[in-house]
């Protein structure tokens, strides 16, 4: 119906008026040139005498060499976790809830120094370093040590107990922010912890192991290691170890799966996703357009519960298309320590060469190809922020998770069809519904098969908030009172 | 452009989300605009400004002190532009028009029986003709709110396209008073009427309501227009108008500018600010980006 009534005119987001530079400074940021692993309180060298490099994705330059964990550090690590678990346990409620309210303190004091080093390690820009991970990683702590002396609340008529030693994996998409959803309710619930950041986003989880041993928390309660698979399945593989809590790819998801399988290992996986995000007509379309903006290019696409399909109501689809390619000119990609900076670095080499992968099989599967004009730096692990138009539910661009700042636009006539397009997929992580109509929402949230279901509006966390997924987007939630339950034996 | 214009049902305007509104707004607060940056985008600033006197103690004595202001604003810093316009009401249009010849300074009227807009439809289309007779280059008319809050959207429409035809060559601003038409989607729907009946800017408020313009108001506006323009071809001004006062929230709005509407907006042929302290705040920090030091207000004329 509006399709007649547009004109050919265009805007010109190029203008002579530019902003002007502003990186943050990173002198003062106190960095090691290698860093050991965190047991028991102290940072030790690791048995495997191994260092491995972290690079900054923006710059493809060395930050720092990190120790890399075998089978005897992890055993190390979980024999210190053990043994600090008997006391732990039995510090009554008040006093551990106190060490996390002191940490969550500690992060919020060095928040600059936590942001910088994400943005640098990672390759997410400052603004979401600094908005988003490092105080909502604090405040997840402030959140969980709120429960440590109420769970008998959290659990009516039952007697919570900890489990005992946590094993936690987590991601290089939000390195701190993990940690803290990983470890603040082991710690809360009384248990003890041994947790691996993933090798290129080490940074900020080695900083946390500075502030908790600067909190006093007794030796042992959280041990910090470093290192890739190997490390990972040798926590996965520990005898002593109760509970594994796995943030990272359904890949990997489905090992450890089997990897436990025939022991008591509690276990929680957090996998991959393949969002619908669907615009009605009657939706505020502007700003349904900001959601989808933040939806696919926030932290570059690097988001498990990234809005990367895009649902647009035929009727509506040319006007969302056109500002869509509108917004997305006004993007800024590049350094992403300056404060002007949109979309940062892609997070590896590896996960660029996977990205550009997929924007192959999608341009030779035949969906149009779009990309913003925007420059990018001549080094490092940079990509446009790109759509993919007339995307079919069978392409793979679809069906599979591309991790990256690639968005895949489809129509739809009816409800009905929506709701089956969106839903036939393996993953079940999140959804976005944008209408101006409430009833419209109530249905369509029921009928998403997925665990977190945003109204317009798109990719809001707190830590109040349970999140987690269906199918192969994993089990178990994380955040609020539903994130304390894996940590428990009721 | 030859499109046939098909005027739309103005009952079913856009949706607008407020919540979604003000979080794009707050993201155009963090761009940086320091340096030559800033002393450019605060040249552009004066360059927008339509310096406002509108006041029932008016005189022509002060109309006239504005206008030598308006074309000299700062002559201690040479190079700078002069404003855009003054405004003034249509009585003080003749010693404003007498006082600004030989410079590129537009004389701008409010009319329609401004700010209320409590007449009838003859009394403001005289009142529009007399500013016009006088010589005012551009007219600031009000809506009727109370038609429009009334539902009587083509009460509106028509009174609008009535003042456009009373103006002739003069280009013609619309003034919503967006503090009384109370939610986003009201601002949304008036900018259409009025871009559909023919404004030439449309702009938020009189100054004598509070709140008078704001980001979020301003960014329903700008998209708007942008949606106009697209249907149309036809570019449509924007003006902001009363409590923007510092030259830091007057460079958030042309981010705001910049990032909905692009470059072909950065002008004072089609964004303009309403204020009447703005211009010596902007002053004042472009000298200090001159000599790297604040000066008092007092090293600044008033008027």
């Amino acid at each position: 119906m509006s399709k007649k009534l547009e004109t050919k005119a265009g805007l010109d987001f190029v203008t002579d008026w530019a902003y002007a530079p502003s990186p943050e400074d990173t002198k003062h940021i106190k960095l090691e040139k290698q860093y050991d692993l965190f047991i028991d309180g102290k940072f030790v060298k690791p048995n495997s005498k191994k260092y491995f490099d972290t690079v900054n994705p923006a710059t493809e330059q060395k930050i720092a060499e990190v120790a890399e964990a075998d089978e005897k550090d992890v055993d190390k690590a979980v024999k210190a976790a053990r043994k600090a678990f008997g006391k732990w346990s039995k510090t009554s409620a008040k006093e551990r809830g106190k060490y996390i309210y002191r940490i969550a303190r500690l992060m919020q004091e060095r928040a600059r120094e936590f942001s910088i080093i994400e943005t640098m390690d990672g390759g997410k820009p400052i603004r979401e370093s600094r908005d988003i991970d490092v105080p909502l990683a604090a405040n997840h702590f402030f959140y969980n040590a709120g429960w440590a002396d109420k769970l008998e609340y959290a659990f009516p008529n039952r007697n919570p107990q900890p489990l005992g030693v946590a094993g936690q994996i987590i991601p290089w998409n939000f390195p701190l922010l993990m940690a803290a959803w990983k470890i603040a309710p082991a710690l809360a619930t009384g248990n003890t912890v041994v947790i691996k950041p993933a090798e290129t986003t080490p940074l900020t989880a080695l900083k946390l192991a500075e502030v908790i041993r600067d909190s006093g928390l007794p030796d042992g309660v959280v041990n910090i290691i470093t290192g890739a698979g190997k490390t990972g399945a040798a926590i996965v593989n520990h005898p002593d170890v109760n509970k594994i809590a796995f943030t990272g790819s359904t890949d990997v998801g489905k090992l450890i799966q089997k990897a436990i399988a025939g022991t008591d290992k509690k276990l929680t996986l957090e996998l991959g996703g393949k969002a619908a995000n669907i615009i009605f007509e009657d939706a505020p379309l502007d700003q349904a357009v900001e959601g989808i903006i933040n939806g696919i290019f926030f932290n570059q696409g690097h988001v498990c519960c990234a809005g990367s399909r895009l649902f647009v109501q035929e009727g509506v689809a040319d006007i969302v298309i056109r500002k869509l390619k509108d917004r997305m000119e006004s993007l800024i990609v590049g350094d992403p320590l300056d404060k002007n900076t949109d979309i940062g670095a892609i997070n590896s080499k590896e996960q660029l060469g996977k990205i550009q992968e997929y924007i192959k099989i999608g341009k030779n599967e035949g969906a149009e190809f779009h990309q913003s004009s925007c420059a990018i730096p001549g080094k490092g692990y940079f990509c446009r922020p790109t759509l993919f138009l007339n995307a079919s539910q069978s392409h793979r661009i679809v069906q599979e998770e591309i991790f990256g700042p690639v968005l895949t636009v489809q129509t739809f006539r009816t409800i009905e069809e929506v709701i089956e397009k969106a839903n036939n997929i393996p993953y079940g992580l999140s959804a976005g519904i944008w209408t101006d109509k409430g009833s419209k929402i109530f249905n369509l949230s029921g009928k998403m098969r997925a665990g977190v279901v945003w109204a317009n509006t798109y990719n809001k966390f707190d830590p109040t908030s349970p999140f987690g997924g269906y199918k192969e987007s994993g089990f178990g939630r994380e955040g609020g009172l539903h994130g304390l339950l894996p940590y428990v034996k009721l | 452009m030859s499109t046939r214009i098909i005027l739309p049902d103005f009952r079913n305007t856009p949706a607008v989300d407020q919540v979604g509104i003000e979080e794009r707004v707050a993201r155009f607060t963090t761009r940086s605009i320091k340096k030559s940056s800033k002393q450019h985008g605060l040249k552009l600033v004066l360059n927008m400004i339509d310096l406002t006197t509108l006041e029932g103690k008016d005189t022509e004595g002060k109309v006239k002190q504005m206008c030598y202001k308006a074309a000299h604003l700062h002559d201690v810093i040479p190079g700078l532009p002069t404003v855009a316009a003054v405004c003034v009401y249509p009585t003080m249009v003749k010693t404003a028009k007498d006082a600004l010849k030989g410079t590129s300074v537009k004389v701008a009227s409010v009319s329609t029986a401004f700010p209320s807009g409590q007449s009838t439809r003859e009394i403001k289309i005289s009142d529009t003709k007399f500013a016009v007779e006088n010589g005012a280059d551009e007219v600031d008319m009000v809506i009727s709110r109370g038609e429009f809050l009334k539902g009587n959207y083509n009460y509106v429409f028509d009174e609008i396209a009535e003042i456009k035809e009373a103006c002739g060559a003069a280009r013609l601003k619309v003034i919503f008073e967006t503090g009384e038409l109370s939610t986003l989607d009201n601002v949304r729907r008036a900018s259409e009427i009025a871009m559909y009946a023919g404004a030439d800017f449309i702009k938020t408020s009189t100054g004598k309501i509070s709140p008078a313009a704001t980001m979020p108001v301003t960014l329903v506006m700008l998209e708007a227009i942008r949606d106009y323009y697209y249907k149309t071809g036809r570019m449509v001004g924007m003006k902001p108008a009363g409590g923007i006062s510092t030259a830091k929230a007057a460079l958030h709005y042309l981010v705001m500018v910049k990032e909905t509407l692009g470059g072909g907006w950065l002008t004072n042929q089609w964004f303009r600010f309403g204020a009447s302290s703005l211009a010596n705040d902007v002053l004042m920090q472009i000298a200090k980006e001159t000599t790297g030091i604040y000066q008092s207000a007092d090293y600044f004329s008033k008027d």
